[in-house]
């Protein structure tokens, strides 16, 4: 019992140690150079920032495909912001406000007209997407450079990762502890796990789907402060197709669509999965529809050992 | 089938199990949970594989490797949870996986003729062919599958708890159904919880427990008590314990309440119970009353409180309800006893809405052990445990929120007997008149009459959607009941 939940629970850090494995027999000790890390973790900032929100939707039994939409937005507002020479603290707190608005959009939709959340922000996806580009005017907006530009930048000095990933790590932890450990927490995971049951124990269904999703939201606007950084510009078109490289986060991190299942760790470890595979491919000199390929296989795959993980034991 | 023997790792599931069957037969398999009933049908069903012993079906070999190669070998299986699609029509549903074709297209006339001459069969030409099943009542649906098994040309027909979901009306309909088919040649294995139904239904019964044969006989004979004895291993004394009681204050009190029509007061120190068949709006009245679904008109008062109410106010107000379908609305399968027993009131374990986990399970050690609930511990899966294990986390939780209105929906369904009494004892413990505390008031609704008999203080008959008048439960006998519920004269 103790060994098996031992494995049920390091499962996906086994997985991510093989796939790491795979890839330094392959390349080299230089794989796993600080340098080479530290590119990694650049690398997959973005995702892991849009998929500690995704772990929140996903366990209360949703799923929001408006993720990218909304980073694309975010992305938007910050440069249009900066332009007006607002402070850059103020420009994304601005951008999280607007995640923060579109989540509320999806959470009153989904709960109000009781319209499954996949159909809900499927809608919202296109209509965010609309949003942002007639904000921008269907252009790029060029911004005036500031320190939101380094978040993601090789740090100087004493720093060990940049800002922007003590920011992912550190907000990490804080929506770790709050499934765990608060009341909002055990309430999403109960919802997520059925939601029947939650009604008659009493639990405020309306209210918490609705704070799941703008959170969720609000953690795509951060992720569209980390995109920004990296880009510079505020771009329209940037994440077309990124929420389901944060939903595979989760996914391969152990969360059910089913609901009542998932962790950040394990949605932080998915997302490192996948950002491993890619750069082993490409510094492997495998070309990207290689890459492509083999995450494809490592989504199903991780998966189907999940469900055997499971059954196996009921 | 002879010296069936399966294991679970260490855990030796059946221990040797012999079982035969000869057409025109009823044979009841008895058993508590977890004696190796599902077990010993999985291996028949070719769902599980024997580590030792054969099946022979009329004298030659079956081994299935699966269920497809049981069922063409004429096993079927019509379990406990129905497995129909529900979108599609009866007729799709009985000819589903031996849909006949015709150039490699569907047959459709064909199809209509086999489904309408397989429920003929059953002496039931009523079912429109064309209906989506999730359309019909449910004893209508199980028609639907033993038609299913009929079609492919099952010889041996496996029901387990096949009455779970049923009224008494549809009961009795299935066991007329079951003697045709017995008649017709066909060789019926009935598990059942319910003693009264396999000495009802059945030729001869066989009693599993512990993964072995205790006993067995033709039913004609049986007693009720020997049965049990064979069952649980020793002798048992009284099921339904009675203490003292001493009626209290109102607590909760409801007039002319629609839906239902009900008006009934409940008192501390007292059991109502609610008798009707399953669709005569037992639940709904219950689940109106504890904010589930909304109130048309009349009045519920709970203590001081007055009007309708959400189930979040209802708690606050120290009224609990546990649901009858605990899979779909009673527990979260996939979170621990520890979340499950503490969900209504995680308010108790930290400030400022944060929780302490180690408070949590430190809570459902304490119920785990009073309750002598089986299992590996509060962090264990609520889904591992077994119906009877489940429903004493489901019940915990009233009384870990510390409720003083208790709305039981057939609070001992699918579980076994030794747990059934324990909740007995409990639920009798909680309404004794005891010095030092306030006696707990309890509603209850359940499809089980001797239980209803032998547990409430007063009976309320529910028939078509309305509730009688509750009466002490000293002027009904089971009989008088059954009458009542069913329109047959007095009461209701």
């Amino acid at each position: 019992m103790t060994a098996r939940s031992l494995v049920d629970r390091a499962g996906t850090a086994l997985g991510l140690i093989v796939v790491a494995g795979v890839f330094g027999a392959l390349i080299g000790p230089q794989f796993f150079s600080p340098g080479n890390l530290e590119l990694m973790a650049r690398q997959t900032a973005i995702v892991s920032m849009a998929a500690i929100g995704m772990t929140m939707a996903i366990v209360s039994g949703g799923i929001d495909l408006s993720v990218g939409s909304i980073i694309a937005l975010a992305t938007v507002v910050i440069a249009l912001l900066l332009r007006m020479e607002v402070h850059p603290v103020l420009a994304a707190l601005g951008a999280v406000a607007a995640g923060a608005a579109c989540g509320l959009v999806n959470g009153v939709l989904i709960t109000q007209l009781r319209v499954v959340p996949f159909i809900v922000t499927l809608g919202t996806m296109l209509i965010i997407r609309g949003v942002a580009k007639g904000l921008a005017e269907e252009r790029r907006i060029e911004a005036p450079v500031t320190w939101l530009n380094d978040l993601l930048r090789v740090p100087r000095g004493g720093a060990l990762l940049p800002s922007g990933i003590w920011l992912v790590i550190g907000l990490a932890l804080l929506v770790a502890g709050l499934l765990r450990y608060t009341r909002f927490g055990r309430h999403v995971f109960a919802i997520g796990s059925n939601e029947r049951m939650a009604r008659l124990c009493g639990v405020a269904i309306t209210r918490t789907k609705i704070v799941v999703y703008v959170l969720t939201a609000m953690f795509a606007g951060l992720a569209g402060v980390l995109q920004f950084s990296k880009l510079s510009v505020g771009d329209p078109t940037v994440a077309v197709g990124l929420e389901l490289d944060v939903i595979a986060a989760v996914i391969i991190g152990g969360g059910s669509l089913l609901g009542g299942r998932g962790t950040v760790a394990g949605t932080l470890i998915g997302a490192a999965i996948m950002t491993v595979i890619q750069i082993g491919c490409s510094q492997h000199g495998l070309a990207n529809w290689v890459q492509q390929i083999v995450t494809g296989i490592i989504i199903v795959a991780a998966v189907a050992l999940d469900r055997m993980r499971t059954s196996g034991g009921e | 089938m002879r010296g069936i023997r399966k294991s679970f790792g260490a855990t030796v599931a059946l221990d040797g199990v012999d079982l035969a069957v000869s057409p025109g037969e009823i044979c009841g398999l008895i058993g508590q949970n977890g004696a190796g009933k599902s077990t010993l049908m999985g291996v028949l069903a070719g769902a599980l594989r024997p580590d030792a012993g054969e099946m022979r079906i009329d004298g030659a070999r079956y081994a299935p490797a699966s269920p497809i190669e049981g069922r063409r070998a004429g096993v079927a299986m019509i379990y406990q949870e129905l497995s129909l699609a529900p979108h599609l029509s009866v007729t799709e549903n009985v000819l589903l996986g031996a849909e006949p074709t015709r150039h490699g297209l569907l047959d459709r006339a064909r199809m209509r003729d086999q489904a309408g001459r397989a429920l003929a069969e059953l002496g039931h030409t009523d079912i429109p062919l064309d209906a989506p099943v999730g359309s019909l009542s449910v004893a209508t649906q199980q028609l639907v599958e033993i038609a299913r098994a009929l079609a492919v040309g099952c010889r041996v027909l496996v029901l387990d708890e096949p009455t779970s979901s049923l009224g008494r009306a549809d009961v009795e309909g299935l066991f007329a159904l079951l003697q045709r088919l017995k008649a017709q040649g066909h060789a019926i294995v009935y598990i059942s919880h319910f003693i009264e139904e396999v000495t009802e239904v059945a030729d001869r019964f066989i009693v599993l427990r512990d993964g072995r044969n205790a006993g067995g006989g033709p039913t004609a004979g049986a007693t009720h008590d020997a049965i049990v004895a064979l069952m649980v291993g020793a002798s048992v004394g009284n099921l339904f314990p009675r203490s003292a009681r001493a009626r209290g204050d109102a607590v909760l009190d409801v007039a002319s309440l629609e839906p239902g029509s009900a008006s009934f007061t409940l008192h501390r120190g007292e059991i109502l119970g609610i008798a009707g068949l399953i669709g005569s709006g037992r639940t709904r009245l219950l689940r109106t009353v504890f904010g589930l679904e909304p109130v048309r008109s009349g009045r519920v008062r709970v203590a001081a409180f007055e009007g309708p109410a959400t189930p979040h106010q209802r708690w606050r107000q120290g009224v609990g309800m546990l649901s009858e379908d605990r899979k779909e609305e009673g527990l979260a399968l996939a979170l621990d006893i520890a979340d499950n027993l503490t969900l209504t009131r995680l308010s108790a374990f930290g400030r400022g809405g944060l929780l302490s986990p180690s408070r949590q399970r430190a809570a459902a050690a304490g119920w785990i052990r009073r309750m002598d609930i089986k299992c590996a511990g509060p962090s264990q899966r609520a889904g591992e445990l077994s119906g009877g294990n489940q429903q004493k986390i489901a019940i915990a939780r009233l009384l870990q929120h510390d409720v003083d209105v208790l709305v039981l929906d057939e609070p001992t369904r699918g579980i076994d007997v030794g747990s059934k009494a324990q909740i007995y004892t409990l639920i009798d413990a909680l309404v004794a008149d005891a010095p030092g505390r306030a006696p707990k008031a309890i509603l209850m609704v359940s499809s089980y009459l001797p239980e209803l008999l032998g547990v409430c203080d007063r009976i309320a008959v529910m028939r078509r959607g309305r509730l009688g008048e509750p009466r002490p439960v000293a002027a009904y006998s089971e009989h008088e009941l059954m009458r009542a519920a069913t329109g047959g004269g007095a009461g209701a």
